[in-house]
């Protein structure tokens, strides 16, 4: 449903909310986002066998709970609201889709239920980070190598590509012009994975450095370019909707932040010039919130408008977060430009949010040029 | 009696209707045997021409109006909002006298209430009613009055009290706009219309009897008026259709349209025209350049979303949800949808923007949308208003602290002459 949710959606909402402020208060994001790895495994393993959330939008038949994109926008939602740090984002909707796309049905069976069942985490690697297809498959040349292929190159940025169990790399060349993607797993010699060090700390990047390291192909060798761009498309929304829930979190912390201070003698609250920003920043997430919703209900309907859609959401969520960033640290004044006033958590995520997959401009580019009407 | 369901009231109407439709019948008679029915206003009181029909019915009663081609009781225009509130707070005299010609049509009305010192700040009224006798004399101006010029009557906000606090000195009255001391001019917009008028007020006179309530209960009544008004705001317009039907009956039903509905052919350009955007990117091959895109990308963006948002606050009315924020937000929302229409049409035009008239670009009508869409942004509360309104209402931020309410009117400061 496009404008609604339903009251078994709302309630998976509330017991999400719940869950995310106990177990990630922002002491625990501060914490987490020190560590190189960035999460910690017994949390994840909690978080899949408790609430079964990497499950949500893999279909049963591969060990998944069957929901759709509106259940996955739902988790990613309230994630970005709590900064929950995992490499939830990595594993259920960039890794878990594009292995959905472009696996054959025997490659589904044997990865999706170690998803599914949160074992193994995951992500796509592959170059740019952008929304052009162009990039996707430098840097990474696969050579075949007796019966089997090996990978060599280079890729970075990769999200939680430091801890991923599991990497789909996409390689160019070789076989050729098209796109191919491959699977690794576990530690195979020739593979370098190096953290990288992240203006936004709660997103852990590393870059993977391949010397001729064995890799088995995902789908067909050559033929991964449609399934990539699919994958891309739909991760537009996934990404609005994680940053949708962001944005009303630095809008509820910063309007319960001017509601209590008092300055010349009265609530800021009080002041038509901090009014009337929280009332624009009302509307810029709430008009966010609506195309990101949509957006995710497309792509479960099938909608052939689902790519518009997807980057009508994502330019609409770049902007909003970002504007609704700088208002929050504007309304807390010095203290919102502390290390120790959480805002800045919020804020570096609008950033990294805002240039991942895409910035604002990209995606209006995108929209109109899909556009039907 | 059985409660009546849509099916019952249904039947009822449509054998009223079989029996009594005559499109021979001049309008005004016609319309004066649907107030005798009960069937001009069906949700209206029995004894004031309706049936005490519960409101959800009138869609349905509608229907059953169109399937025959049979015309209502006259509701476009402010008529029904002087209806509404003469229902609320007239007395059975009023109700008597003014009532069924405002169905029939035989009486068209304006709202008296802005001024040109008074516009966000309704209360502030220094337009003066003096008691004269048993009589009341009106000294004043009032502006943004829509239809002044063909009206028979006006619901009048005037200040009778000068040592009560702003909103407790108003008086509410209703007064003949066709006697010497009301004159009507009309007042020329920005966009070459005039689809508002000022109206002076000079010794105009008021019957005693013509006053509803209470010298002070003025903006409490007046608060009736705005209610209907804004929840009527899309509805005063649109209700007003003209079947494509012959006869004479429909003739008269056309015209009486034609003169309701004139103040309004630019209401669609100030909103902007969003509609418009992807045939004139076609008709001027723009969308090659990648700055234009970027702008209609915005546009998109800006009014999908916007229109989403709507939706979803609807979906949760349905829902019987709590009304969450994003209900409060369209009237702010319009204006920024309108303001970047306003510039993509300006970047798809180019100079043939600048041109008016037959000349210009869809003749004229982009010009008309560059300078019809600020007025959205000021009409039926202003932009800052809404945020003010927003912050308080949905967002629970402290009032705006008043200065004026507390004291004598007659001490508050008002505008100071220009020097």
């Amino acid at each position: 449903m496009r404008f609604s949710f339903t009251a078994e959606q709302d309630e998976f909402r509330a017991t999400l909310r719940r869950a995310f402020a106990a177990r990630s208060p922002t002491t625990e994001v501060r914490r987490l986002m020190a560590t190189e790895a960035g999460y910690e495994r017994d949390a994840w393993d909690r978080l899949n066998s408790e609430l079964g959330l990497t499950a949500v939008a893999i279909p049963e038949a591969y060990g998944g709970a069957g929901f759709g994109a509106g259940e996955l926008c739902i988790v990613l939602e309230e994630m970005g609201r709590s900064l929950l740090c995992a490499p939830y984002f990595a594993t259920a909707a960039m890794a878990a889709t594009v292995i959905q796309k472009a696996g054959t049905e025997a490659e589904k069976r044997e990865l999706l239920p170690m998803l599914a069942s949160g074992k193994s985490t995951a992500t796509l690697a592959y170059t740019g980070a952008g929304p052009s297809l162009e990039a996707v498959g430098a840097g990474v040349v696969a050579t075949r190598s007796g019966t089997g292929w090996r990978l060599s190159g280079a890729v970075s940025p990769v999200l939680d590509g430091l801890t991923a169990d599991l990497l789909v790399v996409a390689a160019s060349g070789a076989v050729g012009a098209g796109l191919s993607l491959f699977t690794i797993q576990g530690k195979p010699a020739g593979l370098t994975r190096q953290p990288l060090r992240t203006m936004d700390e709660t997103r852990k990047f590393a870059r993977l450095v391949l010397d001729r390291v064995e890799a088995r192909p995902l789908g067909e060798i050559g033929g991964a370019g449609e399934a990539v761009a699919a994958t891309l498309r739909e991760l537009y929304a996934y990404l609005a909707n994680e940053m949708v829930g962001g944005a009303e979190r630095l809008r509820e912390d910063a309007l319960a932040y001017v509601k209590m201070r008092m300055q010349f003698g009265r609530s800021i609250a009080s002041f038509q010039a901090t009014k009337h920003k929280a009332a624009d920043m009302l509307v810029d997430v709430e008009l966010a919130k609506s195309a990101a919703y949509c957006a995710a209900a497309a792509i479960d309907e099938a909608d052939p408008e689902a790519p518009a859609l997807a980057s009508l959401a994502k330019a609409a969520a770049c902007d909003a977060y970002l504007q609704t960033a700088i208002h929050a640290v504007q309304m807390h004044g010095g203290i919102g430009f502390t290390w120790d006033n959480d805002t800045h958590l919020w804020f570096k995520r609008a950033k990294s949010s805002e240039v991942l997959f895409g910035d604002a401009n990209a995606h209006r580019e995108l929209l109109v040029r899909q556009w039907k009407a | 009696m059985t409660e009546p369901t849509e099916a019952s009231v249904r039947a009822e109407v449509r054998a009223w209707l079989e029996a009594n439709w005559n499109p021979d019948l001049g309008l005004v008679e016609w319309r004066e045997r649907l107030c005798d029915a009960g069937w001009a206003a069906a949700h209206w009181p029995k004894r004031w021409y309706g049936r005490d029909l519960p409101v959800k019915f009138n869609a349905a009663i509608d229907e059953e109006f169109a399937r025959i081609g049979a015309i209502t009781a006259a509701r476009a225009g402010i008529r029904t909002l002087a209806a509404l509130t003469i229902l609320a707070h007239g007395t059975d005299f009023h109700k008597e006298k003014f009532l069924k010609r405002i169905l029939t049509g035989e009486d068209t009305w304006c709202q008296l209430f802005s001024e040109p010192g008074s516009g966000s700040d309704m209360a502030g009224a220094v337009t003066r009613a003096d008691r004269r006798g048993n009589r009341w004399v009106v000294n004043g101006q009032k502006v943004w009055t829509t239809s002044a010029h063909k009206a028979n009557w006006g619901l009048l906000l005037a200040r009778v009290d000068w040592d009560s606090a702003k909103h407790k000195g108003l008086g509410y009255f209703i007064l003949d706009m066709k006697q010497p001391g009301v004159q009507v001019h009309p007042l020329r917009q920005m966009n070459h219309h005039a689809s508002f008028n000022q109206v002076f007020m000079t010794d105009a006179m008021v019957e005693p009897e013509l006053m509803l309530g209470e010298p002070g209960e003025g903006w409490k009544i007046a608060t009736t008026t705005l209610m209907n008004e804004r929840r009527n705001a899309d509805g005063l317009r649109s209700t007003a259709s003209s079947a494509p039907r012959e006869g004479r009956i429909y003739d008269e039903e056309r015209a009486e349209i034609a003169t309701t509905m004139a103040p309004y052919t630019w209401y669609p350009q100030r909103a902007g025209r969003t509609d418009l955007v992807m045939s004139r990117v076609r008709e001027t091959g723009k969308l090659d350049d990648p700055v234009i895109r970027q702008e209609i990308g915005r546009l998109l963006v800006l009014s999908k979303s916007a229109e989403w948002t709507a939706l979803r606050a609807r979906a949760a009315l349905a829902q019987g949800k709590a009304p969450g924020p994003e209900g409060s937000l369209g009237k702010l929302v319009a204006s920024h949808v309108a303001r970047q229409a306003a510039r993509v049409h300006t970047y798809l035009s180019g100079t043939d923007a600048l041109l008016s008239g037959a000349d210009g670009a869809m003749d004229g009508l982009i010009a008309e949308i560059l300078v019809s869409v600020p007025a959205v942004s000021i009409a039926g509360g202003t932009d800052e208003i809404q945020r003010n309104i927003i912050a308080e209402r949905v967002l629970g931020m402290p009032r705006e602290p008043s200065v004026d309410t507390a004291k004598p009117f007659r001490d508050v400061p008002r505008n100071l002459a220009a020097t």
